[in-house]
């Protein structure tokens, strides 16, 4: 059992890099029109992969919240005539690690395994991939069980904060829409949903293959074309909806028994590849995402002592993703915790920032760099989210240059036309009030 | 580029004349350095009254020395790029930094200095331990599955300082004082309660000679006598039921068991503590092992399964542990027994080829893929150290996991897994006032 000090936030926005980027990245695409990313690499004899979609919750409607999440999943559990526990005990036979991810973007199964070992685990990969049966008796008892998780997160004050947060920011967007789904909608999912959703949005032209490690470029590209050439051959999956700006302010009070408040407030961000891109995510270390030397860590914690943890960040998304601030305090400080995140936020948008925070937050972003990629794992997500996002190859390349060129004036003016903290979305569940 | 495809670098062992330890694991793969500090001081070594004090400290570490300001440490870190954090445990107490390795200079000047030279003053600790009393709110009082885990480790260790969650009582955080933690600190952090270890692009000898230069200088201190603390033996079941707001039950078993000895080379059951791992795997290795392929995929009698054994501990004292939560319409108590009559089935009919197999292959496996963490690395050996175990252990250990026996399976679980030897925790889910309206609808201003 351990206690930390602080948790860490696992949040894609953190992406940094500096010129001298050692990473080469190889980019094709195969017949099919699947882009592929491959990083050669022989020093441990391991290889990762990772096949994304953008079959996120975002392809969700109202009536069909959960349906991407199920889909998902629901293909790991029985696919070429494989049931879930010849799939599971095929890939534990040879020791290989199968995964996989959801977010509102983008759905994504992944693959670790011994490169003695990598036939036999992408077989198994690929059946998954390439033909999922959606057995309707293994669809009937996970729905029971992921409606029993929904039933208990609709009674934790977290789960309960974000949900309703999502919501009021991003109104009818998809954006808005619960994740996991209600219910009614898991409810309603049926086979054929499922064979509708994997044929519309796990199509060969939309997706992103990413290889690393202990194999060839010609292995490399026998595995791609492998994986492109069994996947759905429809056409390309569309743009998400542009995301409609709040036109005012909108404050929930949620009650809830819990010790604590748990605060949320924000307003849509930023889209990947934003030209605003840099200057917010500069900004937004000084404000509230460089740990404990932000200004609301210093001002909310250090001095105060009201708050475990309080988090600023932008997640930069397909569209604007959310603006976040977060923080949990005892429920009779509340008042006085949210005054000081929002006098914190107001002076930092009304008059910027100093020049000394400018070069301490630039000196800790690009001297970062070397451990953000130090490992395949890591290189992998970060290959994973040009590929996905379809941004440069030299992203990594240029990074620190882009932070280096972030001016006071620059920061000031993004926050200013990006954030209407007039209009401003507040959750606090568990207000004392 | 590595050359030599494959080749691991080997870990080299260095002591200063003052009793700290340094061990250092090359690895050239990226221009980086991981450097920890562990302190063999947890919550195991905390009395009665005082529980939560070895975090406390934790956190009164980053807040000054003679030298250094109140979270200059964290900045001075921060502007090289580095990343830093801390932890306490039950067993130790471990500080980090992730960084480029021409800054490991920084990080052994940065610990020596709060090695010796914490300053704790009223002011800083006032508003430090409110930040304490909020994380356990966050952490504890606010989850109903950490409530029932404090309740389970209380029932199961009644003599042993395992009983006492490492955040602490709500009680005594209140009414701890400034003088506990600097008293803590006396008693604790002292080089030769210190083991350093440093895993990355950097050359051991030249680690050990900046060791030297920095910590060469600190004093040895006696440290507190460590009465040995032996937990009387269970003479039969223990239970508990925790109520919270919340959905879904949840129950937690634990049976006491071995761990690995310092000593344990040699002795007739030194195999035991390496069966209970195997066994762990058989019943929850994967989505396919026993537990969850019976009772959550074939009977849905659970919503989610799970078994864990952990076979190194400083204490020497270990749980085996079952967990579950069952399906809606089924009983705490039904999970209860289907877990149990699942260890029965294996006490008859042990386990098969297959299965041990599947747990080497998980093993062999992990045996490469953790070497592409430097930090899990350094976490490995730091933690065994800190424990009072040999680094080497964790090297020979897939050997041992591949050695084990359907007997021996069988072997520990009729030896440990017994009632007699159970504590059981449960959560009863409270509802939340249903009649209670939202204090404020959305409205707009």
């Amino acid at each position: 059992m351990k206690t930390i000090r602080i948790f860490i936030l696992l949040v894609c926005s953190f992406v940094i890099f500096n010129s001298h980027a050692a990473v080469k990245i190889e980019h094709w695409q195969t017949s099919e029109g699947s882009d592929v990313y491959f990083v050669e690499n022989h020093d441990l004899p391991i290889l990762d992969m990772s096949v994304g979609f953008p079959a996120g919750a975002a392809r969700n409607t109202k009536a069909t919240a959960g349906l991407a999440g199920v889909t998902r999943h629901m293909m790991s559990l029985g696919a070429a005539g494989m049931n879930e526990e010849d799939i599971t005990n095929a890939f534990a036979d040879i020791g290989a690690e199968f995964g996989g991810s959801l977010d509102a973007d983008q759905a994504a199964f992944t693959l670790r395994t011994l490169t003695s070992e990598k036939e036999k685990a992408i077989t198994v990969f690929n059946k998954v991939l390439h033909k999922p049966d959606f057995p309707i008796a293994v669809l009937a008892r996970e729905k029971t069980r992921i409606i029993a998780g929904l039933q208990e997160a609709a009674t934790q004050p977290e789960s309960i904060a974000n949900k309703a947060f999502m919501q009021a920011l991003y109104g009818a967007h998809p954006y808005g829409l619960p994740e996991e789904g209600e219910e009614e909608t898991i409810n309603a999912i049926t086979q054929q949903a499922m064979r509708d959703f994997y044929q519309q949005y796990y199509s060969a032209k939309s997706a992103t293959i990413v290889l690393i490690g202990d194999i060839t470029k010609s292995e490399a590209q026998t595995i791609a074309n492998k994986v492109a050439s069994g996947l759905p051959q429809t056409p390309a999956v569309k743009a998400l909806p542009a995301v409609n700006l709040p036109v005012a302010a909108n404050e929930q009070k949620i009650p809830h028994p819990a010790s604590q408040a748990h605060i949320l407030l924000g307003y849509p961000g930023v889209k990947r590849g934003d030209l605003d891109y840099f200057p917010l995510y500069v900004g937004n270390y000084i404000l509230g995402g460089g740990g404990f030397v932000s200004r609301l860590t210093e001002e909310v914690r250090e001095k105060r002592g009201l708050v475990y943890s309080v988090y600023s960040y932008f997640i930069p998304m397909s569209e604007l993703g959310p603006f976040q601030i977060g923080l949990q305090t005892k429920k009779e400080q509340a008042s006085e915790a949210l005054k000081v995140v929002n006098d914190t936020l107001k002076d930092f948008v009304k008059n910027g920032i100093t020049d000394e925070e400018l070069k301490a937050a630039k000196s800790n972003i690009t001297g970062g760099f070397p451990m953000r990629l130090d490992s395949n794992k890591e290189i992998m997500g970060y290959v994973a989210m040009i590929g996905f996002y379809k941004l440069p190859l030299t992203y990594l390349d240029d990074f620190n240059q882009e932070v280096n060129k972030v001016t006071a004036a620059q920061i000031k003016d993004a926050f200013n036309r990006r954030l209407n903290l007039s209009h401003f979305t507040a959750v606090i569940v568990g207000a004392s009030d | 580029m590595a050359s030599t495809a494959f080749a691991e670098e080997p870990v080299q062992e260095f002591e200063l004349d003052n009793g700290l330890k340094l061990i250092v694991k090359e690895d050239h793969r990226s221009p980086v350095v991981v450097s920890q500090v562990w302190y063999r001081a947890g919550s195991m070594d905390e009395v009665n009254g005082k529980t939560g004090v070895a975090h406390v400290l934790e956190h009164m570490m980053f807040k000054g020395t003679k030298s250094i300001e109140p979270g200059q440490f964290s900045r001075l870190i921060a502007e090289v790029g580095g990343k830093e954090n801390a932890f306490t445990g039950a067993d130790y107490t471990c500080y980090f930094q992730q960084l480029e390795k021409s800054h490991l200079p920084l990080s052994f000047k940065l610990e020596a200095d709060r090695m010796a030279n914490l300053v704790i003053t009223d002011e800083e600790f006032a508003k430090e331990i409110k930040v304490v009393m909020e994380e356990r709110r966050w952490r504890t009082d606010d989850k109903p599955q950490s409530r029932v885990n404090e309740q389970f480790q209380s029932m199961a260790f009644r003599a042993h300082p395992y009983g006492r969650s490492v955040i602490g009582f709500m009680n005594d955080l209140e009414n701890m004082t400034a003088d506990d933690a600097r008293e803590w600190y006396q008693h604790w952090y002292a080089p030769n309660n210190a083991i350093v270890v440093v895993v990355g692009d950097v050359q051991a000898n030249e680690v050990f000679a900046l060791a030297k230069k920095y910590f060469g200088p600190l004093k040895a201190r006696k440290l507190p006598e460590r009465k040995p603390q032996v937990e009387p033996e269970q003479m039969g079941e223990r239970r508990a039921v925790v109520k919270a707001p919340g959905k879904l039950p949840f129950v937690i078993m634990g049976f006491h068991t071995p761990t690995l000895s310092s000593e344990s080379e040699g002795t007739e059951n030194n195999w035991e503590p390496y069966a209970l791992d195997v066994l762990a795997g058989v019943l929850s290795g994967n989505k396919s092992a026993r537990l969850n392929q019976r009772l959550v995929r074939e009977t849905a009698l659970a919503v989610s399964v799970g078994a864990g054994y952990d076979s190194a501990t400083r204490g020497r004292l270990s749980l085996f542990e079952l967990v579950g939560t069952p399906s809606q319409d089924k009983t705490v108590k039904e999970l209860e027994e289907a877990l149990l009559a699942e260890i029965e089935k294996i006490k008859n009919d042990g386990v098969t080829q297959t299965e041990l197999d599947r747990v080497k292959a998980a093993v062999i496996a992990a045996d490469v893929y953790e070497r592409d963490s430097m930090f899990y690395q350094g976490m490995q050996i730091g933690q065994l150290v800190t424990m009072g175990y040999n680094w080497r252990i964790s090297k020979t250990y897939p050997e041992k996991l591949k050695a084990v026996t359907s007997q021996q399976i069988q072997a520990v679980a009729k030896k440990y897994l017994n009632r007699d030897n159970m504590t059981v925790a449960t959560l009863d889910p409270q509802p939340i006032d249903p009649d209670a309206e939202p204090a404020g609808q959305p409205h707009i201003h």
